[in-house]
């Protein structure tokens, strides 16, 4: 009964937020773009079926222009480019959403801990977290994942083990701030041991913060990933738009002027990002203390 | 034998500018029932002093030395884990009910259960509502507010709150720093009742920290006046407040208004107090002292009894006890 209560009020809490961003034109702006993109990734490789290996079996049907047949043209091979963008569009949300989930994960608990434990464990871990942030990270991902190949699994863990700094500064630091109220201290001296203060009293102070950042660190991933598999450090099996805009690259779509084959994963790119950035942008100005203003 | 009994304690600070003697040679008692007031202006270790009760000092205070019995049982004795079961089941606090005080993202009512949660963990989570349910009604909040925020609640029903949390267990005593300190005076009034009415009808005992004189004489019946660190005067409200023996305890009680007498500026005592880094050798209130003597400044000045249970630290009434 009591967790009922507490959820209708959380709720309304929630709703606030909600409004918020709708209200902000930018914000709904990104909400837009993002439930386009995701019903697109969800639904249209269901309607639209893609299989990278149906090549095509003459010269002319290679690097085709748009056609009542294939809307948005062939590739090199002769594969249906509107295909394979609805179905690249899965791979690259999905990489970006997984590398987020670890990057969020990893960013999350050091940040805690290491703004809860300010001595010498939080130093030992600010300095490792200083390191990750002024390494050079895409020559550090283009080596991890040449080292470590081409694999979908492999490109998610670099990418996430990679980009979790930003988040771990930000927790740290309002976790510094939570830890020196009264109420904190009040429940410490009421008992309570270090990993009760942190879950249940400091971490749903914080979460406000990480959901904003979580946001912004798909849109991060999603490029991230893009990088990669443009390079030709892709899953090729998997065909991400990166991996669209690689081999198109390769088999000199641009000097061709295949330009069917260069602008859909280019702008879905586009879109994704500019989608996730405008939500996690005014998802931040609304939920972060330091930038809100009243 | 009292229920508390506080033997010479002495708590220095270490801080980056020098070691801070803020609480020295402090003796106080309390016994069974009784609230005890006490008062002084800030930085004159009262705060210090009760904190040392329930081992929640600062990590930079040692306690240089000094016993704290309670119940006959020396509370400095006692290691960390041991006291954790003596703070909130026989020893609570009542914080001041800032917003600060509380967490803003649980409700009231989970944030009072949670005493309840780490001190009796027997209980089931329908006795634990059941408890809550009591705790709210006896301080007067509706159980229909239990469920909000603490930023739904008005300063007075959060300090409300704050009690309620500070009874949860049943304690023997409790310490309450400054709980009406940030109310206006309806309120004031209304919350030192309810401190009254439920120290009466728990049998509890009580230390009220205040600076404001008016709360402590409206609610305790003794008062002990603390000045930089020293409990300088102790006795009942009635002694204190009539026939304040100690210059220091003249002077606060001149600094208040006399609402019957002629309108004229209040006294106050002009200076401030002594740098606690370099304490004074003689008495600390040497340097504000109207009717000081030449054997303040070097020598402490001795504890003499004035009435039964009224005694002042002052070289002016050596006399009197020889």
């Amino acid at each position: 009964m009591s967790s009922h209560a507490e959820g209708i009020s959380t709720e309304r809490h929630e709703s606030q937020t909600w409004e918020m961003l709708w209200a902000d034109p930018l914000g709904r702006m990104g909400v837009l773009l993002l439930v386009f993109v995701l019903l697109l990734s969800l639904f249209g490789p269901m309607i639209f079926k893609f299989d990278p290996r149906q090549v095509a079996t003459t010269a002319q049907e290679l690097l085709q222009p748009p056609s009542a047949q294939h809307w948005l043209g062939t590739d090199e091979l002769g594969r249906d480019v509107f295909r394979a963008t609805l179905a690249g569009s899965r791979i690259s949300l999905l990489v970006g959403l997984l590398a987020t989930v670890i990057s969020i994960l990893v960013g999350a608990l050091i940040g805690l801990a290491a703004g809860y434990y300010p001595g010498l464990a939080g130093n030992i871990l600010m300095r490792i977290t200083d390191f990750f942030l002024v390494l050079p990270l895409l020559p550090l991902i283009i080596i991890l994942a040449a080292i470590f190949g081409q694999n979908f699994l492999i490109t998610i863990l670099v990418i996430g083990l990679t980009s979790w700094p930003s988040t771990a500064r930000i927790v740290r630091s309002q976790v510094i701030s939570l830890r020196e109220r009264q109420f904190i201290e009040r429940i410490r001296s009421l008992g309570a041991d270090d990993l009760r203060v942190i879950v249940v009293h400091i971490l749903p102070n914080v979460l406000p913060l990480i959901y904003a950042n979580t946001v912004l660190v798909i849109a991060g991933s999603i490029l991230a990933e893009a990088t990669l598999a443009f390079l030709g450090l892709g899953d090729p099996v998997r065909v991400s738009w990166g991996t669209m805009l690689h081999f198109a690259f390769v088999s000199g779509a641009a000097g061709r002027g295949a330009w069917w084959y260069l602008i859909p994963p280019g702008v879905g790119i586009v879109l994704v990002v500019l989608g996730f950035v405008l939500t996690g942008h005014t998802l931040d100005t609304i939920l972060n203390p330091r930038l809100r203003e009243y | 034998m009292g229920l508390l009994e506080i033997q010479g304690l002495t708590v220095q600070f270490n801080t980056r500018t020098g070691v801070v003697h803020a609480v020295d040679d402090v003796s106080l008692s309390l016994s069974s029932r009784e609230i005890l007031g006490v008062a002084g202006e800030s930085g004159c270790g009262k705060t210090t002093t009760m904190l040392s009760i329930p081992h929640l000092l600062p990590k930079n205070a040692t306690i240089m030395q000094g016993k704290i019995l309670f119940e006959g049982n020396n509370l400095l004795d006692k290691t960390e884990s041991e006291m954790e079961k003596i703070r909130w089941r026989e020893i609570s606090m009542i914080f001041q009910g800032s917003m600060n005080a509380f967490n803003p993202v649980h409700s009231i009512v989970a944030q009072i259960r949670e005493p309840i949660l780490h001190h009796q963990p027997g209980m089931n989570n329908s006795e634990i509502a059941e408890r809550t349910q009591q705790l709210l009604e006896m301080v007067g909040i509706s159980n229909t507010r239990a469920r909000n925020y603490p930023h739904e609640f008005s300063g007075g029903m959060r300090q409300r709150a704050m009690i309620a949390m500070a009874l949860a267990c049943n304690p023997k005593l409790v310490i309450a720093d400054e709980p009406v300190t940030a109310l206006d005076v309806m309120i004031q009034a209304q919350i030192l009742n309810l401190i009254k009415e439920l120290s009466i009808k728990f049998g509890l005992s009580m230390i009220l920290i205040s600076h404001d004189l008016s709360v402590i004489a409206e609610t305790c019946k003794r008062v002990a006046i603390m000045y930089a660190g020293r409990v300088v005067e102790q006795g009942t409200v009635e002694a204190v407040f009539n026939q304040p023996a100690h210059p220091y305890s003249r002077g606060l009680l001149s600094s208040f208004p006399d609402i019957f007498g002629r309108r004229e500026f209040v006294m106050g005592i002009p200076g401030y107090p002594p740098d606690l880094i370099h304490p004074p050798q003689g008495c600390c209130f040497y340097e504000r002292c109207p009717e000081r003597l030449v054997q303040c400044a070097q020598n402490q000045p001795p504890m003499t009894t004035r009435a039964a249970g009224h005694s002042v630290v002052c070289h002016l009434y050596k006399e009197d006890q020889a």
